[in-house]
């Protein structure tokens, strides 16, 4: 995977998929452009005026806790972020970011603050901060999501492969 | 080898499975709802599948917007009805009730393995089936190939010993957990509920102790197989689904908690997270102008009893609205023959049809700005009702229905 260059823009702790794209905008769901005007509203109240293809979304704890809507990764994705940078994922939500082929990248995100310039190096596993002149470690994907986001999510993956690929055990 | 509840189910389904394991495993149950089936609908058909593996074991439910509140949410239940028709499956109405009481009431079985696209799938884990909640794309490809990926999570064991006091229950029992173990503090891990306590704890307690295993961020929440189980179902008419289930004594637990529950209080989980629960007195005579009793985590049978005995020859306070919502069309039936929902009725109450109503901020109960709700659903999170200038506090039906009398938070103790 490529080197991926871009702005933060910080949440905080716990954003959960009610933040990230309310139920009150269930009726939209079926309009996706219409539904990703309302982007991460009740977390980022100015999200979707500031957000510029490219950007990194980056969480402290438990980020995307909550509802299984995968309404949440996508409007993420189709705001132009380019992977989610966060110290812990909830389970429903990572799965669903990786099924939409929206990496969700572990690190210590403490020292990124809001509108830092960042690389992220996918191969080397690093985070390079380019304003503060510091690096983070990724933790590592695991293989067989990993599979699945170098298809570019769960569906191109089901056409290539017909099944999962399971590791034999 | 000895193994946990979990491993024990998915063993049965992929041999020799150990925590850690990456499985692809057959569903027994597949289902969606109706604000995340139409994303279902469409991700299936791109997926370049033509037919779903198991529409007898494939169910839609129509119940976070019904009646449909708009036009766009009525045009998503025209596409989930087409879909189903061509499909085979089985559909859910307006008013049967949320899919979490159905699947209990209707489907799940011990053993099960179960996904839904909605988190709180986990429910039937009060069953013994391993029921977890997945996005649309998942279930889509679920529906298709009548199998799903799991990670096979370890298990945390939740040890219950004693007995709850008086209008202490499974909910209380709940909010008390997370408050200790923190919202992320079982993330991607199985709950397993179990210890000397597990037979007195009824079917409808277990179902709101699962349902909210995934506010701890759990994977699953499972209790055994036992006499409870037993029962619960064949007064489903489902006697014949029944199977005992139990962990081996000896189950390698990553942690085990022991809880007795008699030292459990009446909890209340304050804005705008699940885990900032602390026992009723810390809110006592927190003002609100909402109290909502229902959703699939506690609008069954035995939580619609206990309000109604707490708000018989009652009103609720003059500047609090009371809403009151059975979990499906059986309950408010069975409610309606027991005299409860007249009761709530003269109580001041707005009864609701059977669905998720206000829970996710749709509609029937929207919050205004600044407002304060008392709500047994299973989620607080700033925005959830509809308003994030609103504030939603979670507790038991004993602690709403005392609070909808006082128009402020109030320990269901004092009303005994």
């Amino acid at each position: 995977m490529k080197v991926l260059k871009g702005r933060a823009l910080k949440a905080g702790d716990n954003v959960s998929t009610d933040h990230i794209i309310p139920g009150r905008y269930a009726h939209l769901r079926s309009n996706l452009p219409e539904l990703v005007k309302y982007a991460m509203e009740d977390a980022i109240p100015d999200f979707a005026s500031r957000v510029r293809e490219g950007d990194f979304l980056v969480g402290g704890n438990n980020f995307g806790l909550g509802s299984s809507r995968e309404h949440a990764p996508i409007v993420i994705k189709m705001s132009g972020i380019s992977a989610i940078l966060t110290k812990s994922v909830a389970r429903i939500f990572y799965r669903n970011a990786i099924n939409q082929g929206i990496p969700v990248l572990i690190c210590n995100t403490d020292e990124i603050n809001d509108n830092d310039e960042l690389e992220v190096d996918l191969d080397k596993g690093t985070v390079t901060n380019l304003t503060r002149d510091n690096e983070i470690s990724l933790q590592k994907v695991p293989p067989f999501m990993l599979a699945i986001l170098e298809e570019g999510g769960l569906l191109p993956y089901i056409k290539k492969y017909k099944g999962f690929i399971v590791p034999a055990k | 080898m000895a193994k946990t509840l979990t491993e024990k189910i998915l063993d049965s389904k992929a041999p020799g499975v150990q925590a850690g394991d990456i499985i692809a495993v057959d569903l027994d149950l597949i289902f969606c709802q109706d604000t995340t089936g139409p994303l279902v609908v469409r991700q299936f058909q791109e997926s370049g599948f033509t037919e779903i593996a198991k529409p007898g074991n494939t169910v839609f439910f129509l119940d976070h917007a019904v009646p449909s509140p708009n036009k766009e949410l009525s045009n998503d239940h025209i596409l989930l009805h087409q879909f189903v028709q061509k499909a085979g499956c089985m559909i859910a109405r307006e008013g049967d009730g949320v899919c979490h009481q159905l699947v209990a009431e209707l489907f799940a079985k011990p053993g099960d393995i179960i996904i839904g696209s909605d988190s709180h799938t986990v429910t039937a884990g009060a069953l013994g089936a391993f029921a977890t909640g997945m996005g649309s794309t998942d279930v889509a490809i679920g529906m298709a190939l009548g199998k799903t990926w799991f990670r096979v999570p370890e298990s945390f064991l939740i040890n219950m010993e004693g007995s709850f006091t008086k209008m202490v229950t499974g909910k209380d029992l709940i909010l008390y957990l997370i408050g200790k173990i923190g919202a992320d503090g079982a993330t991607y891990k199985a709950l397993e509920f179990s210890g000397e306590a597990l037979g007195l704890m009824t079917m409808s307690q277990r179902l709101s102790i699962s349902n909210m295993a995934v506010e701890a961020g759990a994977k699953v929440g499972l209790f055994p197989s036992d006499e409870v189980t037993r029962k619960f179902l064949e007064e489903q008419g489902r006697g014949s689904d029944y199977r005992p289930l139990f962990a081996n004594p000896d189950a390698n637990y990553e942690r085990i908690y022991s809880i007795n529950l008699g030292y459990v209080e009446p909890m209340v989980s304050f804005p705008h997270v699940v885990d900032n629960a602390f026992p009723v007195g810390e809110a006592k005579g927190i003002k609100i102008q909402q109290v909502f009793i229902g959703t699939c985590t506690n609008g069954r049978l035995e939580d619609i009893a206990i309000a109604a005995s707490i708000l018989k020859g009652k009103k609720s306070h003059p500047e609090t609205r009371l809403l009151v919502c059975p979990a499906s069309r059986k309950v408010l039936m069975d409610a309606i023959g027991l005299g409860y929902i007249s009761t709530f009725i003269e109580a001041g109450a707005v009864v609701l049809p059977p669905g998720c109503a206000a829970c996710l901020g749709l509609h029937q109960g929207v919050l205004g700005d600044g407002e304060s709700c008392l709500s047994t659903a299973n989620r607080n999170f700033k925005g959830r009702m509809g308003n994030a200038e609103a504030f939603i506090y979670l507790a038991s039906p004993a602690t709403a229905a005392a609070s909808a009398i006082r128009g402020e938070i109030t320990d269901p103790r004092e009303m005994m």
